[in-house]
């Protein structure tokens, strides 16, 4: 990221050497062309993301059928409409249990992985890079492939259950048991992504803090919860808030879990039915009610920004505040 | 360092390109050089028209038709076209619709050409009258689409279970082992109680629909809605009717529980997890694709108990977006002429809803071999012309959805048939306001 600061056009020769700048073109470039190279990123963004969201707020506010021709105005009616729709938070719950199950376990995995993965290992790199292979495979095969692994007659894992004389699990229809398959397969995937991460940030961080806690007496389960731990709190936010916005917009994952007829609900009584596949089945099939699907996204998005904050909250309060040097330590 | 952003230039560069050849392929435009014209044509489930293609792409050395879509669920289908529809763009020359949701694209028929303007009107003989009607806006201006098939009803079996479980296995013995659904629930009992390591049926929800449009169709001549448009979910006889049957298949532990068109529901097929299976004409072209090769010979097919009925079929329709509007109006007429149907009908099982295909020889004589030669055209064809409609409301398929879905719930023990009823009655509510 520091290669950017070198792309910073040289600005003592507007101010500081008026000679120079007595061409009015010269001028004109050393204002402007700034703005210039930042203006692809903001108008890529204006036309992929803030147009989406004002138009999909536009909808929002009208009675939108997808096929229909006419559009009335409705005002706050579908945000008024959802707010009290039990099928609304019944999907909210749903994404809120899922992101905890998978969220939870899966930085703390990452966090373990990515430390022994910083220890002198042979074949480092090799290790490195195959914690990453889940994460390359495609999202709808993964589904799919769990989803049959998950199957309740033909499935391989209720199989396993009755070798051992368990009974078979109703995965599919199972709240509780549907949150914990999909949240097993988004662990798989993620866990690796996360780990190196983490473990970037690990390497970050200066040796010396290590022998210096060494030479103090500290175990290594002591030199990892009071030193790299703290020192990584900026990279485990970071990690956080893209798990957030990941797992709050789960999608792919429960509606290729389930097969058969109107999978978008997520099982017969919604059991691991998201906010993106509650905001489909209204958006698109088979409501076709674009303007009630729209309210859902941006409640959904009101939803994100909050936990994201107060994951940030949370993670702030944690040990401690940021140390000076930690921030110093990464580069974002 | 210095490398990279080149690299990444043309990195972009080749990704801009690859998108925009991608997207010129995707275009369904024609394809300069040959002077060919392509047709998309969009179906679901098995439409059977491989064969007709051919001939008529012979016929028409301008012509190139592709198909998409072909085994796509129905739920996968819907929502895809509609949303081509609503983007003005993407949506194939010649698109499938469904039977329970052509009502809601009728709501809006500016999307499609209006087959009456194209000389549609003088094939109203070559129809079964009201699969035309079906095909008409509300005010009878405007034709969206001509008919292909309808859903004749009758109910597959597996021939080798029925005979490890001591039951009777040719088609006409079994077909009188249940003259009404009591009686196939007391043949279920004694198949069940034989233990043959199958499920009698394979799963409530298919079950119920079929029993729901039979029952509605030989009383009320409407299921969900009635005719002026009302949701008559909790007060119509039929669909209490048929929620009951429902219930008591369910309650007799007759049902392998697996949910129709889900993977499992596959599985159950390939592995003879079931032994009989309510079964429109289209059905067995389901049946074939989904058992496979291996249980050829092995399925036959009875009578349905109760009396006759209709489960689905389609109409074709020709969106405004296309840009071969006259050449897709053309192949739309061709494939649901009376030798389409029959070619359709004799490659995956679909049946004609041209009265003149219907008594055809070759309907009325065919065989099925996958069905040991069950004698499919008279099993189906008999009756086909004096079937009655059922009429679709404006949200069928939303509240047909909740409500199956409830069945489901019940089947898989979740509710009881009362509760599910409750949620039933209330969901298809709901799903009617939205």
């Amino acid at each position: 990221m520091t290669v950017q600061l070198d792309a910073r056009p040289p600005a003592t020769p507007a101010t500081g050497n008026p000679r120079q700048s007595s061409g009015r073109l010269s001028r004109f470039d050393t204002r402007f062309s700034p703005y210039l190279y930042i203006a692809p990123f903001f108008l890529i963004f204006g036309v992929f993301g803030a147009y989406p969201l004002a138009y999909t707020f536009w909808v929002s506010l009208h009675d939108w059928d997808l096929l229909g021709a006419d559009h009335p105005f409705v005002g706050a009616e579908n945000y008024t409409r959802l707010l009290a729709d039990t099928d609304f938070w019944h999907a909210l719950v749903n994404t809120l249990g899922i992101f905890v199950i998978s969220t939870v376990p899966q930085l703390l995995a990452a966090l373990w992985l990515a430390n022994l993965l910083n220890r002198g290992l042979r074949a480092r790199t090799g290790w490195r890079m195959a914690v990453l292979v889940p994460n390359v495979t495609s999202t709808a095969a993964v589904a799919i492939v769990f989803g049959v692994l998950f199957g309740r007659e033909f499935g391989m894992i209720n199989w396993l259950l009755d070798l051992v004389g368990l009974d078979a699990i109703e995965w599919k229809s199972n709240r509780l048991a549907s949150w914990v398959a999909i949240s097993a397969m988004v662990d798989w995937r993620w866990t690796g992504y996360n780990a190196l991460i983490l473990l970037a940030a690990m390497q970050a961080i200066p040796r010396d803090l290590y022998e210096a806690a060494a030479i103090d007496g500290a175990s290594r389960v002591r030199q990892f919860w009071s030193v790299t731990v703290p020192l990584l709190k900026p990279t485990i936010i970071f990690c956080t808030i893209i798990a957030t916005i990941g797992g709050l917009q789960l999608f792919t994952e429960p509606r290729m879990f389930h097969s058969g007829t109107n999978p978008i609900r997520g099982g017969p009584l919604r059991e691991s039915q998201t906010l993106t596949m509650y905001m489909f089945e209204n958006a698109f099939a088979p409501h076709y009610n674009f303007g009630y699907g729209s309210a859902v996204a941006w409640l959904l998005f009101a939803l994100i920004a909050i936990v994201a904050a107060v994951n940030v909250l949370i993670l702030r309060r944690l040990g401690g505040g940021a140390r000076p040097n930690a921030r110093k330590g990464t580069t974002r | 360092m210095a490398v990279f952003p080149r690299r990444r230039l043309a990195a972009v560069a080749l990704a801009a390109a690859t998108a925009l050849l991608v997207t010129a392929g995707c275009g369904g435009g024609d394809e300069p050089g040959d002077g060919k014209i392509t047709l998309t044509v969009d179906v679901f489930g098995q439409f059977g028209y491989e064969q007709l293609y051919q001939e008529y792409m012979a016929a028409n050395p301008d012509v190139k038709i592709v198909e998409r879509g072909t085994g796509t669920n129905l739920d996968e289908y819907s929502p895809k076209l509609t949303q081509w529809l609503a983007a003005g763009r993407g949506a194939g020359d010649v698109v499938a619709i469904e039977e329970g949701l052509l009502v809601e694209y009728k709501a809006n028929p500016a999307n499609f050409v209006n087959l009456l303007d194209h000389g549609a009107a003088d094939l109203k003989g070559n129809f079964l009258e009201w699969k035309w009607n079906a095909g008409l806006t509300a005010d009878g201006k405007q034709l969206i689409g001509l008919g292909t098939d309808v859903g004749g009803i009758a109910i597959c079996y597996r021939k080798d279970l029925f005979e490890k479980a001591g039951l009777p296995t040719e088609r006409d013995a079994v077909s009188k082992l249940w003259p009404t659904w009591p009686d196939y629930i007391t043949t279920g009992e004694r198949f069940t109680a034989a233990k043959t390591g199958a499920s009698f049926l394979d799963g409530a929800t298919n079950t119920f629909n079929t029993i729901l449009l039979q029952t509605a169709g030989n009383t009320t001549g409407y299921s969900y809605y009635d005719t002026s448009g009302n949701l008559v979910v909790d007060s119509n006889p039929s669909v209490r009717q048929a929620w009951d049957t429902t219930m008591d298949i369910i309650d007799s532990g007759l049902s392998g529980k697996y949910g129709s068109w889900s993977e499992e529901w596959v599985s159950a097929f390939k592995q003879s997890k079931f032994a009989t299976i309510a079964c429109p004409a289209w059905m067995t072209g389901v049946i074939e694709a989904n058992a496979g090769t291996d249980a050829q010979g092995k399925w036959d097919i009875a009578r349905v108990p109760g009396n006759g009925g209709n489960w689905g079929g389609s109409h074709l329709a020709v969106p405004k977006q296309s840009k071969h509007q006259a050449e897709a109006i053309e192949l739309a007429k061709f494939l649901t002429s009376a030798k389409g149907q029959i070619g359709a009908f004799k490659a995956k099982g679909p049946l004609p809803s041209s009265p003149q295909a219907l008594d055809d020889p070759a309907i009325t004589g065919a065989t099925n071999a996958y069905f040991s030669g069950a004698p499919v055209g008279a099993i189906f064809g008999t009756g086909a012309k004096s079937l009655k409609p059922v009429y679709m409301g404006p949200k069928n398929q939303a509240v047909r959805t909740e409500v199956e879905n409830a069945v489901r719930t019940v089947e898989l023990g979740q509710r009881n048939p009362a509760q599910g009823w409750t949620d039933a009655v209330n969901n298809a509510k709901k799903a009617a306001a939205k």
